[in-house]
């Protein structure tokens, strides 16, 4: 088994979940690492990597430009122009006009902006309550352990898509954080049971168990050992978690079930947009366009800090392989 | 391997109860089924408002409420929904509709899934490679609704270019068709083809991806390089020692991959209008219904384990370590 320093230098090590270890000429990674801190070592990885350094540029950029939108866009989401329905794009609706005359532009840029905060926002909640309940479960183990892997396995049985939808009818009329809360209730699980298994084997490591020897209480063992050496996963799950969420979010949004009006995301965009999607397709063309950009950016940044952060993936795209199956079917 | 397969089955059960449980307690707190009712003007008088919340079981505690529910249920009467419709007559016609959606869409997503990651294994780094990769890193960044729309959109424009209705992208049959079995057969495979496929793509590119892997770990294995040193041919080495091998991995896949196949099945059929499980599901939802969604939730539920329980069965079939168990 390999191991990856996460702690740049500690000496801590951690085990990357790898079954086959790969064929990487120790010469060659001294000569990369030498006299380099973890730190610059994983973003000079990731910047050598072009699609996911286009991916993150992408990503920052749309999130830019949805955020400062207002002050350059000729119209604001909540102006009508009543001289032009349902137009198509032109010079001054950029992205076209609705059936009432709202400006296509202005709103997709807003609902840009909504679902990029939900995904973002959810994978934070969902990253913290799978940390706390994947430690917890795997250092205490006992009857700690089992109830909690048995919630987790009760919350799996259920697509989270149908949980929330049954939930959703107490959401009319309220705001879209508390649907943020619910996405980041629901999201957690698969995270949890990669990270308990891999508190398993490091509880069993020596720095942990000196620590233990020593009489460091257990809280101070999972914030200062366990969870720090955990962190490459952590990042890797986050963005993944990012990208689902906006699937999800918008995919319920399309119901009617996730953000509620007068909120819009790309999602409930799309749901207005096709209703005639055949013969006005810019409704919701440029919706599903960012969409799909968005979340391909997201992906993209994710494979890359992968690569960046697992020294033993193989290069190219077959990222996942040196993993543990088990693992990685959690995590699909 | 029988003690393994019927402990898992057990478990599954428990697991398919509770689960039921949660989601019909969530709607029943949720749900408010005579909110419409009342909202109606001139408002109905108490007294009928009163029988409906009574006929709705509305005032009784939800365990008791699901207790009853589940006992009817096992004896095959999933209870009436709030307009008083019997959710029983109802439901076999629509399990049909999602089984042969699912059905269709895993084994087409299954199939062609292996296929285009072998082959892109196989030719790594070619330009099919490159094009596969491309292909299922865009798919699987497309929410199922959006490609549901998209395929809806190029239909529209191969049926306006062929000039005729080559493809029908709104329910399972023409309405009040009537001919043969053969124009009938013609008439289903019309409306199948962008339904199947908008639930296809996405598997295809999520199975895909996994199979390369899967057998690039394979082809550098040395038992395939003795198997070719021993006189086998390089494509029967590939597939009767090398693609067995690389199967393994995918029957865990399965149960996973099955589960986003219901999501997505939901809006297939909510956008093809097709009156399946998923539909019903928003339907139940759209219409403060507990009883529809309680029943929706358990055939996922039932699904979901049965999936999970096959995959089971795949593993221990393929992976002879854990028949031993």
């Amino acid at each position: 088994m390999t191991t990856t320093d996460v702690t740049g230098g500690t000496g801590k090590s951690v085990p990357t979940g790898g079954a086959n270890p790969v064929d990487v000429p120790l010469d060659a990674i001294e000569a990369e690492t030498e006299g380099v801190t973890r730190g610059t070592l994983v973003l000079r990885r990731f910047l050598r990597n072009k699609l996911a350094l286009t991916g993150l540029v992408v990503l920052a950029l749309l999130y830019a430009v949805s955020l400062t939108s207002p002050l350059f866009a000729p119209w604001a989401y909540d102006e009508y122009d009543y001289l032009s329905f349902l137009q198509p794009p032109s010079a001054s609706h950029w992205f076209g006009t609705t059936q009432i005359g709202e400006d296509v532009f202005a709103q997709t840029m807003r609902g840009l902006q909504r679902s990029l905060t939900i995904g973002l926002l959810t994978a934070a909640i969902s990253i913290v309550i799978a940390s706390v309940v994947g430690a917890c479960a795997g250092y205490f183990g006992g009857w700690v352990d089992r109830g909690l892997m048995w919630i987790v396995d009760l919350l799996l049985v259920l697509p989270s898509f149908l949980i929330i939808a049954v939930i959703s009818p107490a959401l009319r009329g309220s705001s879209w954080i508390l649907f943020v809360l619910l996405l980041g209730l629901f999201a957690w699980m698969i995270t949890a049971r990669i990270l308990r298994g891999m508190t398993l084997t490091l509880r069993e490591r020596e720095f942990v168990k000196a620590a233990r020897f020593m009489g460091a209480p257990s809280g101070l063992i999972i914030r200062r050992h366990i969870l720090p050496n955990m962190a490459s996963l952590m990042i890797i799950d986050v963005t993944i978690t990012v990208g689902s969420t906006i699937l999800l979010e918008t995919g319920l949004s399309y119901f009617g079930f996730g953000v509620q009006p007068p909120d819009v995301s790309l999602g409930t965009l799309i749901r207005d947009g096709s209703t005639a999607a055949l013969t006005t397709p810019w409704l919701f063309l440029f919706a599903g366009g960012l969409l799909v950009v968005s979340v391909l950016a997201v992906n993209f940044i994710g494979d890359g800090l992968r690569d960046a952060l697992d020294p033993n993936a193989r290069r190219g795209r077959n990222v996942r392989e040196d993993e543990d199956p088990e693992v990685e079917v959690e995590r699909a | 391997m029988a003690r393994f397969l019927a402990r898992r089955l057990v478990n599954y059960l428990a697991l398919c109860l509770v689960a039921t449980f949660l989601a019909f307690a969530l709607a029943a707190l949720t749900f408010d089924p005579v909110g419409k009712l009342q909202a109606r003007n001139p408002p109905p008088p108490q007294a009928t408002i009163d029988a409906k919340r009574a006929e709705l079981r509305l005032d009784e505690p939800i365990p008791q409420r699901f207790v009853l529910w589940l006992g009817d249920a096992v004896q095959g009467d999933f209870g009436r929904t709030v307009v008083n419709q019997s959710i029983s007559e109802e439901l076999p016609r629509r399990i049909g509709v999602s089984l042969r959606l699912f059905l269709l869409g895993t084994v087409v997503g299954i199939g062609l899934g292996v296929i285009v990651g072998v082959a892109s294994a196989i030719r790594q780094y070619r330009f099919s490679d490159y094009a596969a990769t491309f292909f299922s890193f865009v798919i699987l960044s497309t929410p199922v609704f959006l490609l549901g729309l998209l395929l809806k959109y190029v239909a529209l424009e191969l049926n306006t270019a062929a000039g005729a209705q080559l493809l029908v992208f709104t329910g399972e049959t023409t309405p009040g068709f009537q001919g043969g079995f053969f124009e009938a057969l013609v008439d289903r495979v019309q409306h199948l083809v962008l339904p199947t496929l908008t639930i296809a793509l996405g598997q295809i590119a999520y199975y895909s991806r996994y199979q390369r892997s899967a057998m690039l770990d394979v082809l550098g294995s040395d038992f395939l390089r003795t198997a070719q040193a021993k006189g086998l041919t390089r494509r029967k080495a590939l597939f009767k020692h090398g693609l067995r091998t690389a199967l393994v991995p995918m029957a865990t896949l399965f149960a996973f991959g099955f589960g986003l196949l219901i999501t997505g099945g939901t809006f297939t059929e909510r956008i093809f209008g097709w009156y399946g499980m998923g539909d019903w599901l928003v339907y139940g939802i759209e219409q403060d219904d507990t009883n529809i969604t309680a029943t929706v939730t358990l055939f996922v539920a039932v699904l979901v384990l049965v999936s999970g329980w096959l995959s089971d069965v795949f593993y221990a079939l393929l992976d002879p370590r854990v028949r031993l168990r």
